[in-house]
């Protein structure tokens, strides 16, 4: 299976990334732009009796590793079998 | 007594600790492997800076899972003396020994400079011998030191002294120039509430000799060392 | 079937692989036989510019590389030298330029990298780095993107393996617009009696591949020329190399503690040309050869070729020679560290580089036909006569600027001279515990832990001074790094160059590179001061034009006693400043020139060789002796800049200097004659600096006193220190940001 996991920052935590990707994006015109939070994208092979069984492993390695609660919400997909 | 500095794969600055703790203080000190298990034979233990399994992911997100941290983990919770400096702080915070996290410094970049410290509180194992409101000076030198945690929580830790170190300017004001990466507060360095571990990002261990430029860092380590001397542990 | 790596090959290969025709009929001539395709890509990486020095190496024969402290002169990895106390230290520096340009983060941490692999295969631990920079015009549009790529970059790989950068210098010139320079030094300590060296000794000995798995990061681009080879050359197309400094810091670890065992007889890491060139110098210098098994080499990539494996140019990998009973010791101490460690040949005692893949022989050349044999050039040189041109320069007709106040500020604001402290704030340069300098001296100053003693740091090149005249830009690149180990108190060990140029087939740029060599040969003999290492990059050129010739100097340093060291700042108030040296007043290839009249020209200022020495000793015994409170040397900027500097401490101090201009005040104030440092010391110890000074002949007058809040020069500059310090530390981050 592959999972793919979203980490982004938690909503009030300050992303300086952010700001300076959205000040660069301001420069180039993109005028648009309210505001820009920058995440982590991750891909999971995984070996999984199912997407109940995927989603619960996925579920563990967010809490556990993948993103630190404090700072960081995570969601993720199942996109189905790899390769 | 004996001090335990721990060594993860991408730690940089055990060596520098080590030579501090044995060459500047005379004290007794052992290196920890990460893969090997931590059985609390030591009566301080310090986890020192660097980048600890390449701070890929998050920084110390993955040195919390390793062997060594289970046994320092257990260690700190039933009253060990725990030191953790920059990747060690990051690291105790991913182990929820200390609460916040640290994250990308304001300005987005690596920063080294020597910085002022103001104690805050010396009621602690790791700042009784310096005095509140007294100046320490030592280098910062990361990318990942901005400290963050939430309102309630920031409450919590002054309410209970638990805000050791803040970076503050060479009069001791707390200033957002001083502050070199952003942190909530101007926040240095915190312990626990226990008062038995204890995070910061600066780098006491290379302000230990005059030849270097100082030797505030001392404070913190002869701090440790006469409180294990003492016997109380915590 | 045709198979691509064993099939002959066709000109159009040749001629996509940079080798000239002559230089093929040579190879088949040392085959006896016509190459295959993974055979002409061996050539051609080891008969490259890069490995083979051939447009380099009779010119390189007149540096000195003698002394009684040289252990390892160039040849080696890196120049290694005695400092006594049972130790010795190994340098060397290195250009990683093209790559830096295409990708400024990775090109730069990978140079780091490699340099600092080059360092620790001899069984060194790196305890100091530097870093020459050259970029385009800080208002060219892709300079702040280039300078905030390449610094992070630098940054990135040294801050994370624990190795403190120290040092290093930074310039901005249209000229480098589109071909940066990025020179990155080392420097490590070993035990003098545990020095490794990369020779495959013994006969029967395994190969042992360690380190990252081989991807096609940097293959060659020849393969990439030559799309008629393959049909998937999409999918081989090179990728730009990635540094992992996390797996480097393990691989650094893991070999230092190898090589407290005696499990391997040689050692070397994979650079330019990855397996390739470090399986064939290895048997270079052995006089032996080398079978590989390709089909072990630990890949990371599907379908690679063997042609791909032998260029790839991924990083952090190093080869070893074990000695057959100690195969599972290596593993063992590789394991330790999460790294694999492979046996992927042997020593041979025919000497030919023998590459097998899976049993069948798919290269075979002889050892010296890729080493000794490889081409060497005595490539024309001719002094343009453009050269006549740009040395003109009729000082009398240039307009004299009203408001010297203003001009030092321009000075101080000029990207060439303010703080470089936005650069240097990005790099630790704690780690390891022993800096007592930190960067924005002079030069560095690192202690070496159980003993007394200290090491000096410096990188230089003035490559204006190079362009408008080499031989005495070299010269001065020499001199000048050795006086900045003076300032500090440090007596010059050794040197490693990194000589950047444009192309070697042009004949101005041969003249140039000559010319240079012949300059720094001379400050080099008369100053005493061997070089041990260094590294040639050519084809420093954009559509045609060429960079300033630039002859980068590193230079390492010894003190006997850490303790007595000087640093650039005044510190006590009503010390005297005095000058050291004379003025001459020398405007041409100033800064001031540039920034003032936007002219580059003239004749550079003039080395006295004879006048430099005895500055540079008077300088050091004085710091010996604990007379001196400040020591800065006078360098871009002139007089005025120098003494501007010496105000900028913490806290900062003020002078009043009562110096009257012989000649026109622009000249006095911002010429860069040689030979000069600004000392202060206690006025009671004035008489004992001027016994010194006269001693060597060398003009040591008071030019007045440290104090106050201002900077006062005559009549000609007053200003508040604090409004000039703030001008000088604000202006390279507005510049670039």
């Amino acid at each position: 299976m592959l999972v793919k996991v979203f980490v982004t920052l938690k909503e009030g935590v300050l992303d300086p990334q952010g700001k300076a990707v959205q000040n660069s994006l301001h420069s180039l015109g993109f005028g648009a732009v309210q505001d820009v939070r920058v995440g982590k994208y991750l891909e999971l092979q995984l070996d999984a009796d199912g997407a109940d069984d995927a989603e619960e492993q996925a579920r563990r390695m967010c809490d556990k590793l993948l993103a630190n609660p404090v700072i960081e919400d995570y969601r993720f997909e199942i996109a189905g079998t790899a390769e | 007594m004996r001090w335990g500095v721990a060594v993860f794969p991408g730690s940089c600055d055990d060596d520098d600790v080590v030579h501090c703790l044995r060459n500047v203080l005379g004290q007794d000190v052992c290196t920890l492997w990460h893969k090997d298990p931590f059985d609390g034979g030591c009566d301080g233990v310090v986890l020192p800076g660097g980048f600890s399994y390449g701070d890929y992911l998050r920084a110390g997100a993955m040195a919390r899972f390793s062997p060594v941290m289970q046994g320092i983990v257990e260690f700190a919770r039933a009253g060990g003396l725990v030191l953790g400096i920059c990747n060690g702080f990051q690291i105790l915070c991913e182990s929820g020994l200390l609460p916040g996290a640290l994250t990308r410094n304001a300005s987005l970049r690596f920063v080294c400079r020597r910085v002022h410290l103001r104690v805050e509180d010396n009621r602690s194992p790791f700042t009784r011998l310096a005095q509140p409101g007294e100046l320490l000076e030592m280098p910062v030198k990361h990318g990942e030191g901005r400290y963050h945690a939430d309102a309630a929580t920031l409450r919590d830790l002054d309410d209970n002294g638990q805000v050791l170190l803040r970076y503050a300017d060479a009069a001791g004001e707390v200033s957002d120039e001083a502050n070199p990466n952003g942190s909530v507060d101007g926040i240095a360095g915190i312990c626990n509430r226990q008062r038995n571990v204890f995070g910061l990002m600066p780098h006491p261990e290379d302000a230990t000799e005059a030849v270097l430029g100082g030797v505030s860092g001392l404070k913190i380590f002869s701090s440790m060392a006469a409180e294990i001397a003492r016997g109380s542990g915590a | 079937m045709s198979n691509p790596d064993t099939d002959p090959v066709t000109s159009e290969v040749v001629e996509a692989h940079g080798l000239t025709d002559h230089e093929y009929d040579e190879i088949r001539r040392l085959l006896g036989r016509d190459p295959n395709l993974t055979e002409l890509g061996v050539f051609s990486v080891m008969w490259s510019e890069h490995c083979s020095y051939k447009s380099s190496r009779k010119h390189l024969k007149h540096f000195p590389t003698q002394g009684a402290r040289v252990i390892h002169g160039p040849g080696e990895n890196a120049g290694v030298m005695d400092i006594g106390d049972g130790l010795a230290v190994v340098f060397k520096i290195e250009s990683h330029n093209h790559p830096s340009f295409i990708e400024p983060y990775q090109g730069a941490a990978t140079g780091v990298g490699g340099i600092l692999r080059d360092v620790f295969t001899m069984g060194a631990r790196p305890i100091a780095s530097l870093n020459s920079l050259r970029f385009g015009s800080v208002r060219h549009p892709k300079t702040p993107y280039l300078v905030n790529g390449v610094v992070g970059g630098i940054g990135g790989y040294g801050n994370c393996i624990g190795v403190p950068t120290v040092g290093g210098e930074i310039y901005f010139d249209e000229c480098y617009d589109a071909n940066i320079l990025v020179n990155a030094f080392t420097l490590g300590l070993v035990e003098r009696d545990r020095i490794f060296t990369g020779k495959a000794r013994g006969p029967g000995n395994p190969v042992v591949y360690v380190g990252s798995k081989t991807g096609r990061d940097g293959v060659h681009g020849a393969t990439m020329a030559s799309e008629s080879f393959s049909e998937d050359s999409e999918q081989r197309r090179p990728t730009v190399q990635v540094g992992d400094p996390f797996t480097e810091k393990l691989l650094l670890e893991a070999c230092l503690e190898l090589m407290k065992t005696d499990a391997i007889v040689g050692i070397q890491d994979m650079g330019a040309a990855g397996l390739t060139s470090s399986a064939v110098e290895m048997a270079g210098r052995a006089g032996s050869g080398v079978e590989l098994e390709l089909t072990h080499v630990p890949l990371r990539e599907q379908g690679m070729t063997p042609y791909e494996i032998l260029l790839s140019e991924s990083q952090e990998r190093m080869l070893l020679v074990a000695r057959p009973e100690s195969v599972e010791q290596v593993q063992a101490i590789f394991q330790r560290w999460d790294l694999d460690a492979v046996v992927v040949g042997r020593v041979i005692d025919e000497p030919v580089f023998r590459v097998l893949s899976e049993g069948r022989e798919v290269a075979s050349i002889p050892v010296a036909a890729l080493t000794d044999s490889a081409p060497s050039y005595d490539r024309p040189a001719t002094r343009p006569p453009r050269q006549d041109h740009v040395q003109r320069l009729d000082v009398a007709a240039l307009p004299q600027p009203e408001n010297m106040n203003r001009v030092l500020e321009r000075l101080l604001e000029s990207p060439n001279i303010a703080s470089r402290e936005w650069v240097y704030r990005q790099y630790d340069h704690y780690v390891r515990s022993n800096t007592v300098v930190a960067p924005g001296a002079d030069a560095a100053v690192v202690r070496i832990k159980g003993t007394s003693r200290g090491l000096a740091l410096t990188v230089d090149c003035n490559a204006r001074y190079c362009y408008l005249d080499p031989h005495a830009g070299g010269m001065a690149a020499v001199a000048e790094a050795a006086r900045n180990l003076a300032c500090v108190g440090a007596t010059p060990l050794g040197l490693t160059d990194c000589l950047n140029f444009g192309n070697p087939e042009k004949e101005d740029v041969m003249w140039q590179f000559s010319q240079a060599i012949l300059g720094m040969r001379e400050a080099c003999l008369a100053l005493e001061i061997p070089v041990v290492s260094g590294n040639v990059s050519f084809y420093n050129e954009t559509e045609g034009v060429s960079i300033h010739p630039t002859p980068t100097v590193a230079m390492v340093g010894l003190l006997d006693d850490v303790g007595r060291i000087a640093t650039p700042w005044f510190k006590e108030e009503g010390d005297l400043v005095v000058l050291l040296g004379a003025n001459r007043g020398e405007l041409g290839g100033s800064e001031y020139l540039k920034v003032v009249h936007d002219r580059v020209a003239g004749k550079p200022p003039r080395v006295d060789l004879t006048l430099e020495r005895g500055v540079q000793r008077t300088c050091r015994a004085a710091v010996e002796a604990g007379l001196l409170s400040s020591a800065h040397d006078v360098s871009e900027g002139g007089l005025a800049v120098a003494l501007a500097e010496a105000c900028f401490g913490s806290p900062g101090i003020g002078a009043v200097i009562e110096l009257e201009p012989e000649g026109r005040a622009d000249a006095f104030l911002f010429g860069e004659s040689h030979s000069r440092i600004v000392v202060s010391l206690k006025e009671t110890d004035y008489g004992r600096l001027q016994e010194m000074a006269s001693r060597e002949g060398v003009p040591a007058a008071v030019i007045g006193r440290a104090g106050g809040s201002r900077l006062v020069i005559g009549d000609l500059v007053q200003a508040p220190v604090e409004r000039l310090q703030n001008l000088w530390s604000a202006a390279l981050e507005r510049c670039i940001k």
